[in-house]
C-alpha cells in the first residue's frame, strides 16, 4: 500500500442529487422513526417500539447478511438458509439448558458466558453445517437457478426433519439468563435489556462485517467478486475457496442469529428459520442482492415496520412488511443499495 | 388424439399406465368400494389439476412459485364463503369458484408483473412472503375465515349421500349424491387437465419454452418475456384455484392445514418432480404415486418404527411423522439424478 | 521462434451451442508484441478467454513457458504470469482505483516502484488514488484495468482492444504505456482493431478468420502488403 497523492483529486463533480442518491435510503431509517413516532400517541411506547424493532432488524440482519453475499458473490439463492437458523437456536438453546446452574445465576459474567459459549456452539454447529451443505447440496447446482431453489428448499425440509429426529417434535421453551430478564427504564419506556443486548451484538456484527469488508484483502475480493467474478479469478484468487468461507461464515451468522431470536421468543421449533426466511427474503430484496449495507438497512426497516405495525394495527403486521417491499421495490426495482454487476 | 392436444404420452409403457390410471380413476366407486378409497381417489383427481398447473410454471416456464397453495385456497375459500353467507345453492358453488378465480388472476397478475418484471428470482421469494402473510392474514382473521379451525360448510343436497338416485344397487354400489359429486370432481378435473395440456401444446406454450431454453434470444425476436411469464402465472393460478374449489365442494369443508399451508406445496412439489416437470403428465402419475404413498406408506412406516424399537435413533428416523424426512431426500435425489422424472424416464426408453 | 512463451495447438472452443474457435494454431513469442487480428466475430476474444480458463477449450492444449496449462483454474493461469486485460476491462466499479490496484498484486503487496511505473504511466491514477473506479472516465478506466495488469511482474499480458473507443489524445497514452511494457521484455498478445497503433507496437501478427488463425508472420510483412490485408480481412489497413 502506498501513500495517498499529496493534492486534493479533483473530479468533474456530478449533480448533487445524483451524488446524494445512493445515500438516501440512509435517510429511511430516521424517517421511518420519525414517521412512528407522528403516529404513535404516547412518546413512551414509540421508544419502546423502536428498540424493539431495532433489536428484531438486528436479528434478522445476522441471517440475513450471509444469505446476501453468497447471492452477490456466486449467484447461488439458498433457500435452506432458514434450516442454519434453527439449527443454531436448537444448539445454542441446549448449551444453555445444559448451562442451567450459570443461566439462573443472579450474576451478569456468568449469563454471558452462558450465552457467549450458546453462541460459539451455535456458530461451530452451524457453520460445519453450512459446509457440507455447500459441498453436498449446492455444489452440483451451480449456475441453475431453479434447481438450486428445489434442491436448498429439499435440503431445508431435510434438515428441519432431523431436528425433530435429534431433539423430538415438542417445542422447546428457554428463558433468559437471569440478568437478561427484565427492562430498564429511560426516559419513561422500559427497554427490555435483551433487546439492548440483541441491538449491541447486531451492531457489533455489523461493524466487524464492514470493517473486514472495507479494510482486508479478503475482504476486498469478496467485495470485488460481487461485482465480477470472473475478473478475480483472471487476478489470480480463488473465487471457490472465498465463497466456500463466505457460505460458512453467512450459515454461521445465520446460527447466531437463531440463538439470539429463540432467547427473543423464549421458545423454539424446527420450523422457525423457514417462517423467519419470509422476512430475511424480504430484507435481501429490498436491501439489494449482494449489498450487506443494504441488508443492514432494510433489516432496520422491516423491524421497525413490523414493530409499528404491530401496534398500531396488530392484524396487519405481516401484510405491512409486504407492503414496504413494494413500495421499496416500486422506488428502487433492484432493491435500495443495489450491486452494479460489471459483466 | 385431438383431445390431448397431439400430444401423446410418449412411449407405450407410460400410455398403458395413464391408460390404466385413467381407468382406474374412472370406475374407482366400483372398483374400489369404501368411502376411504373413494376419497382417495377424488384427492387424486384434484392434486392432479393442481400439480399439472403447477407443472405449467414450474416446467414449461421455468418459474418457481412458493404461492401456488394460496391460489388453491382462493378458490377452496371462494366456495366455503358463498356457500357460508348464500346458503346451501348450485349458484353459491358457481360464484364461489368464480370469484376464488378471479381473485387468484388478479393477485397473480399483480405479483408477476410486479416481481417478474425486474428479476425472475424474486418470484420464488416474493411468492413465499406473499403466501405466508396470506396465510398468516386468513388464520387471524376468523372472523370471516374461521380461523385455524376453518369453515364446515354445506353443499347442494343433490352433491351428498342424503340423496338417492335410485333403490338399486349398482355393482354394489349406492347410486347418491356423493357418487354424483366424486363424477363432477372427476369429470371437471379430467377437462380442466385436458385445457391445461391444449395450453402447453399451443403456441403460447411453446413461446413459453423457448423462454425457458433462451431468455435472451427470445426476447431478442421480440416476445416480451414479462408477459408471457406473467401469463403463464396468471393462468396456472386460475387453474389452481379451480382445482381448490371442487377440493373444498368434496370436503365441505376449509382450513389453512387442508388447502393453505406450506406442507402442501412441498407436496406440489415433490408430486410435479417426482412425475417429471415439463411434462403434464407426469402430475398424473406424480399425484397418484404420492397419495397412495402418503396414504398408505405412512402406516408402512408405523410397523417398521414398531418393530424396531430399542435400537438407537432409527425407530426416530421412521416414525410415521417423519415421513417428509424421506420425501425430502427423495425430492433432492430426484431433482439430481432424475429431473425429468418417472415421465421423462419411461419416455427416453 | 523458437522456444515459444505460449502455444495453441489445435484449441476448439464451444460457447454454449456455437463452435467459436475451430482449431486455432498459435505461437506467441518470448518477448515482443504479437498482434492478434482479425474481424469482429472471428474469435480473438474467445481465443484470449480461452487462454485464460475462462471459457474451457474443448479440444487441443494450451502451453504457457513448457507448461500444459489447458486444464488448470483460471486463478492458477494468472498466477503462472499472466496478466490479462478483458474487452469490458473487468473494472471493480465500487472499488477505489487503490483497491483495484492491491487486489492486482496478487502475491504480496503493491511494489512501490511498481506503483511509481504505473503514475508515471497514467498520471490520472494518481490523481483519483482513493475515488471509487466507477467515477472514473472510460479512458481512465482503461488505463486502471492495464495498470491491474502491470501491478506485478507478468510474464505474458493478454489486452483485448485497449483503443476501443478512446480520444485519440488518450490512444496515444495508451500505446506509449504499451511501449513501456514491450521494452521491459515481457510478451504481449494484443487484440487491436486501430492499425496505426498495431504498426507501431506490433512485431509479429496472427490473422484469424472463422475461428482460426490464417496467417502469421512480421508485423511487417503484414504492413506492406495491402493485396494480403485485403486477402486476410476483407479490407485494406491503410484504408483510412
Amino acid at each position: 500500500m502506498s501513500a495517498a497523492p499529496d493534492h486534493r483529486p479533483t473530479f468533474a463533480r456530478a449533480g448533487l442529487s445524483d451524488r446524494l442518491a445512493p445515500w438516501l435510503p440512509l435517510l429511511l431509517v430516521p424517517l421511518l422513526m420519525v414517521f412512528g413516532w407522528l403516529a404513535i400517541p404516547s412518546t413512551s411506547s414509540w421508544l419502546t417500539l423502536t428498540v424493539s424493532g431495532l433489536a428484531m432488524g438486528m436479528m434478522i440482519f445476522l441471517m440475513a447478511s450471509g444469505l446476501t453475499l453468497v447471492f452477490g458473490l456466486m449467484d447461488v439463492i439458498n433457500f435452506g438458509h432458514g434450516a442454519f437458523i434453527s439449527l443454531g437456536a436448537f444448539v445454542g438453546v441446549s448449551v444453555l439448558l445444559a448451562l442451567a446452574s450459570w443461566t439462573a445465576a443472579a450474576s451478569l459474567p456468568l449469563n454471558l458466558a452462558a450465552l457467549g459459549l450458546a453462541l460459539v456452539a451455535a456458530v461451530l454447529v452451524t457453520g460445519t453445517m453450512g459446509w457440507l451443505f455447500e459441498r453436498v447440496i449446492v455444489r452440483p447446482v451451480y449456475g441453475a437457478h431453479l434447481k438450486q431453489i428445489l434442491v436448498t428448499m429439499g435440503g431445508l425440509i431435510v434438515a428441519e426433519q432431523l431436528i425433530l429426529v435429534i431433539w423430538g417434535p415438542a417445542q422447546i421453551f428457554i428463558t433468559r439468563p437471569e440478568m437478561l430478564k427484565g427492562a430498564v427504564t429511560f426516559a419513561g419506556a422500559a427497554l427490555e435489556k435483551y433487546r439492548l443486548v440483541a441491538v449491541a451484538l447486531g451492531l457489533i456484527v455489523f461493524l466487524a462485517m464492514r470493517l473486514v469488508l472495507r479494510h482486508s484483502r479478503i475482504g476486498l475480493i469478496v467485495r470485488a467478486g460481487v461485482q465480477n467474478g470472473e475478473m478475480v479469478q483472471a487476478l489470480g484468487y480463488r473465487l471457490r475457496l472465498v465463497f466456500i468461507g463466505t457460505f460458512v461464515a453467512g450459515s454461521a451468522l445465520a446460527g447466531l442469529g437463531g440463538v439470539m431470536w429463540g432467547l427473543y421468543d423464549e421458545v423454539i421449533t424446527a420450523d422457525m428459520g423457514a417462517s423467519l426466511m419470509v422476512l430475511v427474503f424480504i430484507v435481501v430484496i429490498i436491501g439489494g442482492l449482494g449489498s450487506v449495507e443494504g441488508c443492514f438497512l432494510g433489516a432496520l426497516l422491516v423491524g421497525l415496520v413490523q414493530n409499528y405495525a404491530a401496534f398500531l394495527e396488530p392484524k396487519l403486521a405481516m401484510v405491512s412488511n409486504i407492503a414496504l417491499l413494494v413500495a421499496v421495490l416500486m422506488w428502487r426495482p433492484e432493491g435500495m443499495m443495489a450491486v452494479v454487476k460489471s459483466k | 388424439m385431438k383431445l390431448l392436444s397431439q400430444d401423446r404420452p410418449g412411449g407405450p409403457l407410460i400410455s398403458a399406465i395413464l391408460v390404466l390410471l385413467l381407468i382406474g380413476l374412472a370406475l374407482a366407486p366400483f372398483l374400489f368400494p369404501g368411502t376411504r378409497a373413494l376419497d382417495t381417489a377424488a384427492r387424486i383427481c384434484v392434486f392432479v389439476v393442481l400439480v399439472a398447473s403447477y407443472d405449467l410454471l414450474l416446467g414449461y416456464a421455468g418459474i418457481v412459485s412458493f404461492a401456488h397453495t394460496m391460489f388453491f385456497g382462493f378458490g377452496a375459500y371462494g366456495v366455503a364463503l358463498t356457500s357460508e353467507h348464500m346458503g346451501r345453492s348450485f349458484a353459491a358453488l358457481g360464484i364461489g369458484t368464480l370469484s376464488g378465480a378471479l381473485a387468484a388472476a388478479l393477485l397473480a397478475l399483480a405479483i408477476g408483473l410486479f416481481s417478474l418484471r425486474v428479476r425472475a428470482i424474486f418470484f420464488a421469494m416474493i411468492t413465499l412472503a406473499v403466501a405466508s402473510a396470506v396465510a398468516v392474514l386468513v388464520s387471524q382473521m376468523s372472523a370471516l375465515t374461521g380461523g385455524e379451525d376453518g369453515l364446515n360448510f354445506q353443499i347442494p343436497r343433490a352433491l351428498t349421500a342424503a340423496q338417492k338416485y335410485a333403490d338399486f344397487k349398482l355393482f354394489g354400489v349406492t347410486l347418491n349424491g356423493k357418487l354424483l359429486n366424486y363424477y363432477l370432481v372427476f369429470s371437471c378435473a379430467t377437462v380442466l387437465f385436458l385445457v391445461l395440456l391444449r395450453i402447453v401444446n399451443s403456441p403460447f406454450g411453446r413461446v413459453l419454452l423457448a423462454i425457458r431454453e433462451n431468455e435472451f434470444r427470445a426476447e431478442a425476436i421480440g416476445y416480451r418475456v414479462v408477459w408471457f411469464r406473467t401469463g403463464a402465472t396468471v393462468l396456472s393460478a386460475v387453474a389452481a384455484a379451480l382445482a381448490g374449489s371442487l377440493y373444498a365442494i368434496w370436503l365441505r369443508y376449509v382450513g389453512p392445514s387442508t388447502v393453505l399451508s406450506f406442507e402442501i406445496m412441498i407436496d406440489i412439489l415433490l408430486m410435479v418432480v417426482i412425475g417429471g416437470m415439463g411434462t403434464m403428465y407426469g402430475a398424473v402419475v406424480g399425484a397418484v404415486i404420492f397419495i397412495l404413498a402418503q396414504n398408505y406408506l405412512q402406516g408402512l412406516m408405523g410397523l417398521a418404527e414398531g418393530a424396531l424399537q430399542g435400537l438407537p435413533l432409527l425407530p426416530q428416523l421412521l416414525d410415521p411423522d417423519r415421513w417428509l424426512l424421506w420425501l425430502g431426500v427423495l425430492f433432492i435425489l430426484s431433482v439430481y439424478f432424475f429431473p425429468t422424472g418417472i415421465v421423462g424416464r419411461l419416455r427416453r426408453r | 521462434m523458437s522456444d515459444p512463451i505460449l502455444t495453441l495447438k489445435g484449441v476448439h472452443t464451444d460457447i454454449g451451442r456455437y463452435h467459436i474457435l475451430q482449431g486455432v494454431e498459435l505461437e506467441v513469442p518470448r518477448g515482443g508484441v504479437t498482434m492478434l487480428l482479425g474481424r469482429n466475430g472471428v474469435g480473438k476474444t474467445t481465443t484470449l478467454r480461452t487462454v485464460m480458463g475462462l471459457w474451457r477449450a474443448r479440444a487441443g492444449q494450451i502451453t504457457f513457458d513448457g507448461r500444459d496449462v489447458t486444464a488448470l483454474p483460471t486463478a492458477a493461469i494468472a498466477r503462472a504470469g499472466i496478466g490479462f486485460v478483458p474487452e469490458d476491462m473487468g473494472i471493480f466499479t465500487d472499488l477505489t482505483v487503490e483497491e483495484n490496484l492491491i487486489l492486482a498484486a496478487a502475491s504480496g503487496p503493491l511494489s512501490s516502484d511498481r506503483l511509481d511505473r504505473i503514475f508515471a504511466a497514467f498520471p490520472p491514477l494518481k490523481t483519483f488514488w482513493k475515488s471509487a473506479a466507477g467515477n472514473l472516465s472510460g479512458g481512465q478506466k482503461q488505463m486502471l484495468s492495464i495498470a491491474r495488469a502491470m501491478a506485478e511482474e507478468r510474464r505474458l499480458y493478454l489486452i483485448d482492444e485497449p483503443t476501443k473507443g478512446l480520444a485519440p489524445a488518450i490512444v496515444a497514452t495508451m500505446a506509449a504505456a504499451l511501449r513501456d511494457l514491450k521494452a521491459e521484455g515481457a510478451a504481449i498478445l494484443l487484440v487491436e482493431q486501430n492499425f496505426a497503433v498495431a504498426r507501431l507496437l506490433g512485431d509479429s501478427c496472427a490473422v484469424m478468420d472463422d475461428g482460426r488463425v490464417i496467417w502469421s508472420g512480421p508485423m511487417a510483412e503484414l504492413a506492406a502488403d495491402t493485396a494480403l490485408q485485403e486477402r486476410l480481412m476483407g479490407l485494406s489497413l491503410e484504408a483510412p
